[in-house]
């Protein structure tokens, strides 16, 4: 029993170690967690080629941040917890800046780590909502908006709609979610708002085994008949909802989601899907000098894996969006510790420092690109104003002006998450990091 | 050369019966112990501890549960996911109700919960075998992966539903939790690993390990000569459901840090039945190829393609790995349909006949 497995054992070790490939010292390490395999690949892709493509437009156009150049290194997760912290292990010894899971799971078992290693990990509104509060998770991030402050909007919307809070008494609003922990987070809340304001919440799970077969969910909305819809789904539940909508002629117009539905879940129903709403923070589209800088010094060039139709979709435009906030995060973290080439500990720095008013969008080259956002020590959020954009048959348009989410109900929603996670994780680790701007 | 067995001379039956009757297997097992427990730890980094031999073990050990049910029974189980689930539920309800008790007990004890449920859940082989009892486990992870994700009570009504690895120490030493290094989860990782696996080996070779051969080779025919199949095949049951209760407990305390139901999916089952498959039923050290194999060449596989100047995308390197990995998986069973552990067994009979063959 010895010897072949010896040498088997050998041989791996000598070629993961030999196999890891050598860090440059001088360029800022950006890993990024990528999904463009497996089955959410569809709208993993989109979202890796934006954070791909605008880091190297800044290498190519500016040589990198601050005269240093990003080395900008993807790993593929496939959406799946296991590869994720595989990726996690392969990078943490390169001096990783920051990390960026793009998966709830992944993001969820990186937390506790990220204290001990001291890698900040930018969780772009997904993740664990709790961690909007600084002081509990400083290593934390996930602007611009929790998934509370999303729902809060919607209902403020559907409120405004009726002519006041006062006119949803007696109504009726279904809630179609993933049954999985992600879904059912807003419940709490819809339930203390309908409390608040009168109206009825009805529930309808969608299994995540069962996501293409919801006859039976549509068939309780056909017999409820509620006033409004709104939907937490998630891949490929979200275009068969929005085909279900339609085979019972629901008001689609009445139909809400929050912000994980992309252009290829409403390409499928097509015509079908006109006048579904969901909400979002930032433009769509590739109207932006910064974009066209993008499709000059990288696609152009064939450094890009981004087909030409898909350039300047939603979620295109969302991984812009992040790696955008990495950048800006990047660049204070050199300004707040006076060195070229900066490390996870000045990352979180320049990310608790990030302030990107309207006039930062506009020298970015992001003019009316995205709301403003501003995070401090203890708001690693921002909580931004949301709009709700609606699908013409082709694309998005934007449906509203800007609305800002119920903080009153939000915060307390917050601190009570972030209090039982401390309770739950015994030793949980004060926060010891040094403030540099509060407010 | 390396097989040469002239001197030595089997003066008892107990020497003669002995696991190891050869000299040179019992040398390269003290080496491979030796390298295991202090070379690997010593020199790797968090990288092999953390992504490579941790999880070997546990899926090691996990192959050895099934290996019992399904090697050395001759039950098929695709439950094996939702066992290990068990197993994991179990410890991180104990560990959050006792926090004072050392965390290796509850890891132990993990398995005594998902013992009790495999022997229930294996009530039906008495009446049902192959492909039928397939379904039957089929139902137990279906359920099982339900009640992960439905009963609040199991994750402590976490918001997220996950459950998370608190710190635990064990001499002062932190074991789990985002505290502990790879090096001290590795060392407790092996010595449970190596603890299970002598007595896997010690049932296997004793009165029971036969028993399950016999159930194995031909039912009836075992009941004939006095064994009592339900019993036996529960007995079974529980033992393999015990290490993998173990091995799911494991993977969560001291591989993933925190786990959410999905962890324990029909994936798993399948992941652990093929490299119980692989590795070859019914044999110990198989358990061993089977998860080195299914483990670490997609691992290899993913570091080695860029290495050595492919300069491939990781998502073409993704792809590839899988096809490579599915191909070598054919390769070897076509080679090989017994395994790698008949494989082992092959060369080394060349082995010990070199160089004269005959």
């Amino acid at each position: 029993m010895s010897f072949k497995w010896t040498s088997i054992a050998a041989a791996v070790a000598i070629l993961v170690g030999t196999a890891l490939p050598a860090l440059a010292a001088d360029q800022i390490f950006v890993p990024l967690f990528t999904y463009r395999t497996g089955p959410y690949s569809g709208g993993g892709i989109p979202i890796a080629n934006g954070m791909h493509d605008y880091l190297n437009m800044l290498n190519a156009r500016d040589g990198g941040i601050g005269g240093v150049k990003l080395d900008v290194e993807e790993c593929e997760t496939g959406y799946n917890t296991q590869k994720g912290i595989e990726c996690y292990e392969a990078v943490k010894g390169k001096n990783p800046t920051v990390i960026n899971p793009f998966s709830t799971g992944i993001t969820e078992a990186l937390i506790p780590k990220a204290a001990v290693d001291k890698i900040p990990i930018l969780s772009m509104a997904y993740g664990l909502s709790a961690a909007a509060l600084g002081d509990t998770f400083p290593w934390i991030f996930n602007p611009p908006d929790t998934y509370w402050d999303g729902l809060s909007v919607i209902v403020k919307q559907i409120a405004a709609r009726e002519g006041g809070f006062d006119k949803l008494k007696g109504d009726v609003i279904g809630f179609i979610y993933l049954d999985a922990p992600y879904g059912k987070e807003p419940i709490p809340l819809l339930q203390q708002l309908a409390d608040k304001y009168g109206f009825t919440a009805k529930l309808y799970p969608v299994a995540g085994t069962e996501m293409q077969n919801q006859s039976s969910q549509w068939l309780g909305v056909r017999r409820d008949r509620p006033k409004y819809m709104i939907m937490w789904g998630w891949g490929a539940m979200q275009p068969t909802a929005i085909k279900e909508a339609a085979k019972i002629s629901y008001p689609m117009n009445n139909f809400y989601a929050n912000w994980w539905n992309g252009d290829e879940d409403l390409r499928a129903p097509g015509e079908a899907g006109k006048g579904f709403h969901n909400l979002n923070w930032h433009a769509v589209g590739a109207n932006f000098p910064a974009l066209q800088d993008i499709k000059k010094y990288v696609i152009d060039k064939g450094m890009s894996q981004t087909p030409a139709d898909e350039f300047g979709d939603e979620f295109y435009d969302r991984g812009v969006y992040n790696s955008v906030l990495i950048a800006e995060a990047i660049r204070n973290a050199q300004k707040l510790s006076g060195k070229k080439v900066v490390i996870g500990t000045d990352v979180r720095r320049g990310l608790e420092n990030l302030d990107l008013p309207a006039s930062r969008w506009k020298e970015l080259g992001f003019e009316g690109f995205a709301n403003p956002l501003s995070l401090s020590c203890t708001d690693h959020n921002g909580h931004g104003d949301l709009f709700v954009q609606e699908w013409d048959g082709t694309k998005w348009v934007k449906a509203s002006g800007e609305v800002s989410p119920m903080s009153d109900v939000v915060m307390p929603l917050l601190e009570a998450a972030a209090k039982q996670y401390v309770d739950k994780n015994t030793g949980w680790p004060k926060r010891t990091e040094a403030c540099d701007h509060t407010s | 050369m390396l097989y040469r067995e002239v001197g030595q001379y089997h003066a008892s039956y107990r020497t003669d019966t002995a696991i190891f009757p050869i000299r040179q297997d019992r040398v390269g097992m003290l080496v491979i112990l030796a390298v295991a427990f202090i070379i690997v730890p010593v020199f790797g980094n968090s990288f092999l501890l953390d992504v490579v031999a941790i999880p070997f073990l546990i899926y090691a050990l996990a192959t050895i549960g099934l290996n019992l049910l399904t090697g050395y029974t001759g039950l098929l189980s695709l439950g094996t996911g939702g066992l290990m689930g068990i197993g994991a539920y179990t410890c991180y309800k104990l560990a959050t109700w006792f926090p004072g008790v050392d965390i290796i007990v509850w890891i132990l004890a993990g398995g005594v919960t998902a013992a009790a449920i495999g022997a229930l859940f294996g009530v039906p082989s008495l009446r049902i075998k192959g492909f039928y009892l397939l379904v039957a486990t089929l139902a137990a992870q279906f359920f099982l992966q339900w009640a992960f994700e439905r009963v609040p009570w199991l994750y402590n009504n976490n918001v997220s539903g996950d459950i998370e690895v608190p710190t635990r120490t064990l001499l002062g030493l932190p074991v789990t939790g985002p505290n502990a290094t790879p090096a001290t989860r590795y060392e407790v990782t092996l010595c449970i690993v190596v603890v299970l696996t002598v007595l896997a080996s010690h049932l296997v070779h004793s009165r029971v390990g036969r028993s399950w051969m016999a159930v194995r080779d031909m039912d009836i025919a075992a009941e004939l000569i006095g064994i009592p199949l339900l019993p036996t095949k529960l007995l079974s049951f529980a033992v393999s459901s015990y290490i993998s209760g173990v091995a799911g407990a494991m993977l969560v305390f001291l591989w993933y840090g925190s786990a959410e139901a999905s962890v324990f999916s029909i994936d798993l089952s399948f992941t652990i039945l093929f490299m119980t498959i692989i590795g070859g039923l019914g044999s110990l050290l198989g358990s061993f190829l089977g998860a080195a194999l299914i483990h670490m060449l997609p691992i290899a596989l993913r570091n080695v393609l860029p290495g050595i100047g492919l300069d491939l995308r990781p998502a073409t390197v993704e792809h590839l790995n899988l096809m490579i990995v599915g191909a070598l998986i054919i390769f070897f069973l076509v080679v090989e349909p017994l395994g790698l552990a008949r494989l082992w067994q092959t060369i080394k009979q060349k082995l010990r006949v070199w160089p004269f063959p005959y």
